[in-house]
């Protein structure tokens, strides 16, 4: 919950902060050259429906598939975290921690490397364009900690509730649908929107894959315009004050969901 | 009457033989024997940790035990094959800490196990549960949820909740120790009722007056074993065994 807590708890001046930045930092470098700090936000206004349309809406659709596969994914892992086969229970623990303390990156990488570009199905070739990939890497680590906040949110529920059930001729199956999940699911909601804000801050990762989402663009914009040191910050400057836009309104949604959930029970 | 195991109600419904069960290197009941006839009212009573909880969880097998004999209608619990959930419909238990389901209303929690369980008419199960309600005096709480009852009260929903199972024998561990002493009558009364209505209940209890009166037999437990047991009368006015009398004389 660290970073939505840290999120929802920057002050409102924040972007007007981020801002000034923008604009304060070329009239350091003004004096040099005759590429000017109008210039430079001028390209960038240029720039910027092209840097929302085509960039940063394809790191939402990124972050949308990556946090959908790794949900369904980490609620099954999670699942299997608690089962009663210890051949099983031991996978899913492994699986859940090997993913979950691995540098995203670096799966990125793997995945990137591991998968084939294209793939057969019934004789029908699929292509797999790199963005498949990268939500592939990107959806592992959140597969893995999915699992853990199932894990965590099935475990919060007191034995004494699945003894009950037990009393009552319930099977383990019931007694998981029927009595624990639902009392636990609210709680996993919180994390889970946490864990989708961290995503969204790490699908920029994938321009390292060449995916062409906001940073790719950014990078290849400020090619564009000649590429003027000046651009640096009013660019990058602006993907950061559109992360913020798109993940502060989440972790304040986030925060006051635990607030509400953390009251009951 | 039952096909399956050849027991008639003439036998004891519950009969324990022998029974040991060990957590790990801890040996906590040794060689418990015990005889439940059908319509009895049973009670457990004994120091803390004698092991009094742990044997009434392996009459429904919550609790496994190593080595001995337990029979349920005939049924032997202590079977690596025995179908757990067929034995769980055949006996209720009712715990200490009432462990209703938080986010089910009284009438819900009652109304669950038969319908999802033994899959039963809902329509059929809320009536009975409506009736359950009023059995144990809560007409009026039936769409409250468990947090918005007082303590009497979630035991009262958890003895319904278990009857609707329809069960032949109910468990009860120390259901009013954890009850304000102006509520521990209301749980005791409605338990009185269901023993005199001829159901056979297994209690673990340390309210004395109750057992005295309610109780067709006392075991007296200590570390493990049965040290000693009787009709209420014989067992509270002519104790025999020294740790009994000390217990006694501790607690009434
Ligand atoms: N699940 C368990 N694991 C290990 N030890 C247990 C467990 N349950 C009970 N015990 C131990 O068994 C002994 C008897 O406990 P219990 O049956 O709860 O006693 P009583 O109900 O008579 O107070 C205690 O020493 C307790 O610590
Ligand atoms: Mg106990």
């Amino acid at each position: 919950m660290m970073v939505s807590r840290w999120i929802a708890g920057l002050p409102w001046w924040t972007p007007v902060a981020i801002l000034a930045l923008i604009f304060a930092w070329p009239l350091t470098a003004a004096a040099q050259g005759k590429f000017t700090y109008t210039d430079a936000m001028g390209e960038l206004f240029r720039w910027m429906p092209f840097l929302l349309t085509k960039g940063f809406l394809f790191n939402v659709i990124i972050s949308f598939f990556a946090m959908g596969i790794g949900t369904m994914a980490g609620a099954c892992l999670g699942l299997a975290q608690i089962s009663q086969n210890p051949a099983t229970r031991n996978l899913a623990k492994f699986a859940t921690q090997a993913f979950r303390n691995s540098p995203w990156l670096v799966l990125l990488y793997i995945v990137l490397l591991a998968l084939p570009f294209e793939i057969v199905i019934f004789g029908i070739i699929v292509p797999v364009p790199d963005w498949m990939k990268a939500v592939i890497g990107l959806a592992l680590p959140i597969m893995a900690n999915v699992s853990e906040v199932v894990r965590g949110a099935v475990q919060s529920v007191p034995t004494a509730q699945w003894e009950a059930s037990e009393a009552l001729a319930f099977s383990r199956m019931q007694t998981l649908w029927q009595i624990i999940l639902p009392q636990c699911f609210k709680r996993m909601i919180p994390p889970w929107m946490n864990w989708y804000a961290i995503l969204t801050m790490a699908t920029p990762l994938c321009s390292l894959l060449g995916v062409e989402e906001l940073i790719t663009l950014s990078r290849q914009a400020m090619e564009g315009s000649d590429n003027h040191p000046e651009l640096l910050v009013p660019f990058y400057g602006f993907a950061m004050l559109i992360f913020f836009a798109y993940c502060y309104p989440i972790a304040r949604w986030t925060i006051s969901l635990e607030r509400k959930y953390a009251v009951k029970l | 009457m039952n096909a399956e195991t050849n027991w008639t109600p003439d036998q004891p419904m519950v009969s324990a033989t022998d029974v040991h069960k060990s957590f790990g290197e801890l040996e906590v009941l040794k060689g418990v024997s015990m005889d439940v006839m059908k319509g009895e009212c049973v009670c457990i009573i004994g120091p803390s940790g004698s092991g009094k909880s742990t044997f009434i969880r392996c009459i429904n097998a919550l609790n496994d035990i190593q080595q001995g004999s337990i029979t349920v209608e005939g049924q032997e619990v202590n079977d690596p094959n025995l179908n757990k959930l067929e034995l769980r419909k055949k006996v209720g238990m009712v715990f200490q800490q009432y462990n209703l389901f938080p986010h089910k209303t009284a009438l819900e929690n009652i109304m669950m196990a038969p319908v999802k369980v033994l899959k039963q008419d809902p329509k059929e199960v809320e009536d009975r549960a409506r009736e359950l309600i009023k059995k144990v005096r809560l007409e009026g709480k039936e769409d409250n949820y468990p947090g918005e009852l007082s303590g009497g009260q979630q035991q009262r929903v958890a003895i319904a909740r278990s009857l609707a199972m329809r069960p032949d024998v109910m468990l009860f561990d120390e259901v009013t120790a954890a009850l304000d002493p102006e509520t521990v009558k209301e749980v005791l009364v409605t338990i009185q009722q269901l023993a005199e209505e001829g159901m056979t209940c297994i209690l673990v209890t340390h309210e004395m007056g109750f057992a005295r009166e309610v109780a067709n037999h006392i075991y007296f437990t200590d570390r493990g074993i049965i040290v000693e047991h009787g009709p209420p009368d014989t067992f509270f006015d002519d104790a025999k065994d020294p740790r009994t009398k000390e217990f006694l004389s501790q607690i009434l």
